[in-house]
């Protein structure tokens, strides 16, 4: 580990700090329909829009149909991509020619870009029209990002309402993420990636002469406006099969940091949000404070054993820490941070060949998405998993002392307690058992692209991904239809069992009275919240996943030390 | 502003949750899937035009002979080499990727043994220990980079083949360095097509003004 690496992380995330406040303060004021310095340009086209849409803004839902509003947009949504995927040969913006996608391919992406997932068993720059990347992939991810925040949105609102019905509009929820949060930073941001380099254009691929006398075919494509929203959305579904780690979509260090600071920037700044909706600003800081720790102590242990390096590489001669897999012009520090940032987050693009990390290095990133991606998270689906965790840990510590559990001032009870285990239950039941049924299955078995321990991390790392809806992948494993079919089921669930239980509670919190605090509440904004808080992230994660980790990373590392090969 | 006829909260029909859903895909599919990568694609090939069509790198007579954002496959003793590259059969840039292997695959260690064998072959004169990212292939496999060491490992062969001396090969080498971004970002590199091709050009403009002024072209491009 050296300074300059400490420091590359360091920059990242303070600027991610900065912007924390007055993003999440802007977010607080556009959701409840307040001016902001947009206003006078996005105002009009937001109204234009709900006509268009025959949306009336002023009409407010209760939990029900925010929630079927929700579900139905999603199956739109679905079926138009798997429809755009299936006829893309017959469609214009293709210059390549490229054919349609068979239907469980189909299927598996257009659950995948729905979700909010981008787990992709494809080469874009094989694969994908530039049609279907930005009419297509590019705009789910506007709007899969836009409604994870609108639901945290509403989880907001039934926790700061008292005696309510309702939990605001959907269809106004989503166009105000979209149109006044992610598309201006996206505007911005796609110029600032141009300027580094990434390409933006509709030429065919460039045929080329290298030096020697080669053939050389680059791709071109519409890809800095699809960039941004990747990580800004954290989505993480590349361009090209190399994602971030191609030159196209990631040049430089500036244009790694840009991306970097996307990732966690709307999943800190919601933390801020919230503060604003329940009146109390400790309330996001403390939720932001035991995310930042959980994230340092990834990012530690990440950067360590990459830059500890293979013992068995080191044996050949070659002294160092792991680069196979990692571009020159990141090197391991900036390699292991964007792998750690990614999937804290539900982001899932990566700068680094995550399947050839250092056993220790490379289950950090996999444990990080057992958590459940509460490490900032997804856009919005972050801050409601987290609540989920909150109010867990507020029913243990009420549990500790004989009281009915409160937080901001409403009883938990029954209904929500149970909303909780139900959503902290879909992550290891939609992982841990598709991966056992995988193991053992000759279909399952078939496409993996390494032996021992490693072959199994790479099944539990894809179910652990798809149900947490990141994306990202030991990439050697490739598709076929059981991992195509099995896949996209894992995704679905792993998004609406988790937000049609979150809807239902920000119903039910709403409806809730208010409590007055006395001195026997358990007060959510110290230090001991945060430290409990953490503790029951990481023993929920550790009891559900260290057993089948201990399979994987952890018995190949140990076997790595001693130099076994598979 | 609407016409819809106000109803109390929760009465909303399925089909019209439906409609809504379809109404609100098209208008955004047209804003945000095609007139925004639109205006991107307007205001980038204004600002940004080099980078906008993927930063082609022309040749004398006009053809395009690369990308700076791409490596190529070079295997001639007078030009550097790149990193292993697991993309298609070598630098493919449309088949992008790492070799996937883990940290305890018999294919990975066979592969790194025989990258240091064919470097250790290449390089009979290099002197210092033996660069880890000239033995390891990149994430993307057209990583158009390697390290300033990994460069100097190779100037002592590269010299030869050019009848340079050691010396001024490496003079050409430091300035096609380009430093970490701002001081901080990123890891010191040498682009590898930038490097050759500015040899090559040395070596025609040797014999006729005896300086190679072509050399800081590339240096820190985007800094």
């Amino acid at each position: 580990m050296t300074v300059v690496g400490w420091l590359q992380a360091a920059v990242v995330f303070a600027l991610v700090c900065l912007l924390v406040k007055p993003v999440g303060a802007y977010m607080a004021r556009v959701f409840e329909g307040e001016r902001v310095f947009l206003s006078p340009v996005l105002a009009p086209v937001e109204r234009g829009l709900y006509r268009l849409c025959r949306i009336d803004p002023a009409r407010e839902m209760g939990w029900k149909p925010y929630a079927f509003s929700v579900v139905a947009f999603s199956l739109v949504s679905f079926l138009y991509l798997y429809v755009l995927l299936r006829v893309q040969a017959f469609l214009p913006l293709n210059p390549q020619g490229f054919g349609n996608l068979a239907p469980d391919l189909a299927w598996n992406t257009a659950v995948s870009f729905m979700t909010n997932t981008n787990w992709q068993f494809y080469s874009g720059e094989s694969t994908m029209s530039y049609l279907s990347q930005m009419a297509g992939l590019g705009w789910h991810m506007f709007v899969s990002a836009g409604t994870g925040i609108a639901i945290a949105i509403a989880l907001m609102r039934g926790l700061s309402r008292r005696s309510a019905s309702t939990i605001g509009n959907f269809w106004v929820d989503l166009t105000r993420a979209v149109l006044y949060v992610l598309l201006p930073i996206a505007v911005v941001g796609s110029l600032l990636l141009l300027w580094q380099g990434v390409p933006q254009n509709f030429s065919g691929y460039t045929a080329v002469k290298t030096l020697e006398g080669a053939a050389q075919s680059i791709p071109q494509g519409p890809m800095a406006s699809m960039e941004i929203i990747k990580e800004l959305g954290t989505n993480g579904g590349g361009f090209v099969n190399a994602n971030s780690a191609s030159t196209w979509e990631n040049p430089t260090g500036f244009s790694n940091l840009i991306e970097l600071v996307c990732i966690f920037l709307i999943g800190g700044a919601l933390t801020y949000t919230f503060g604003r909706y329940v009146k109390d600003q400790r309330q996001g800081w403390v939720l932001f404070a035991a995310m930042t720790t959980l994230f340092v102590a990834g990012f530690t242990a990440a950067y360590a054993a990459e830059a500890a390096g293979n013992p068995i590489v080191h044996a050949l001669g070659v002294a160092g820490g792991n680069l196979e897999g990692k571009e020159a012009r990141f090197g391991i520090a900036a390699s292991a941070l964007f792998a750690t940032m990614t999937t804290d987050t539900s982001c899932g693009a990566v700068n680094a060949v995550h399947d050839s990390f250092t056993a220790l290095g490379g289950l950090i990133p996999m444990f990080d998405m057992q958590l459940g991606e509460v490490v900032f998270g997804g856009v919005g689906s972050g801050f409601y998993g987290i609540i989920y965790y909150a109010i867990l840990t507020v029913f243990i510590a009420g549990l500790m002392v004989g009281r009915t559990p409160e937080y901001l001032g409403k009883k938990i009870e029954r209904r929500e307690v149970q909303l909780a285990i139900l959503a902290a239950l879909v992550v290891p039941v939609f992982a841990l058992v598709p991966a056992g049924i995988a193991s053992v299955l000759p279909a399952g078995l078939a496409t993996l692209n390494n032996a021992g321990p490693h072959g199994f991390s790479e099944i539990l790392y894809a179910y652990s991904s798809m149900v947490n809806n990141n994306g990202s992948a030991f990439a050697g494993l490739s598709a076929n239809a059981w991992w195509n079919v099995s896949g996209g089921v894992v995704m679905l669930f792993g998004r609406i069992a988790i937000m049609i239980p979150v809807i239902a509670l920000a119903g039910a919190l709403a409806a809730k009275r208010a409590v007055p605090a006395t001195a026997g509440t358990f007060g959510t904004t110290s230090p001991i919240f945060v430290v409990l808080l953490i503790g029951v992230i990481l023993i929920v994660g550790a009891l559900t996943f260290f057993p089948a980790d201990a399979l994987g990373p952890i018995v190949e590392h140990l076997l790595n030390q001693q130099g076994k090969q598979f | 502003m609407s016409t819809t006829p106000q109803t109390a909260p929760g009465r909303d029909s399925t089909f019209r949750h439906l409609v809504t859903s379809v109404l609100f895909t098209i208008v955004t599919v047209i804003a945000l899937g095609l007139i925004y990568p639109l205006v991107i694609w307007g205001l980038g090939t204004l600002l940004f035009h080099h980078q906008a069509e993927g930063s082609l790198i022309s040749g004398a007579n006009g053809t395009v002979i690369g990308s700076e954002l791409v490596g190529q496959n070079f295997t001639k003793p007078q030009y550097f080499q790149g990193r292993p590259s697991a993309a298609g059969k070598g630098y493919d840039p449309t088949s992008t990727g790492g070799t996937n292997f883990g940290p305890t695959s018999k294919k990975l260690i066979d592969g790194t043994k025989s990258a240091i064998a064919a470097l250790k072959k290449a390089n009979p004169d290099a002197a210092g220990p033996i660069p880890m990212d000239l033995v390891t292939s990149s994430a993307s496999g057209i990583d158009p980079d390697i390290s300033p060491e990994g460069a100097y490992y190779q100037a002592p062969r590269v010299a030869k083949a050019r009848a340079m001396s050691l010396d001024s090969l490496n003079a050409i080498v430091a300035a096609h360095v380009t430093p970490r971004q701002f001081g901080l970002l990123g890891e010191p590199r040498v682009n590898v097509l930038e490097l050759n091709r500015a040899l090559d050009a040395q070596g025609v403009s040797t014999m006729s003004t005896g300086k190679y002024h072509y050399v800081a072209l590339g240096a820190s491009y985007y800094l």
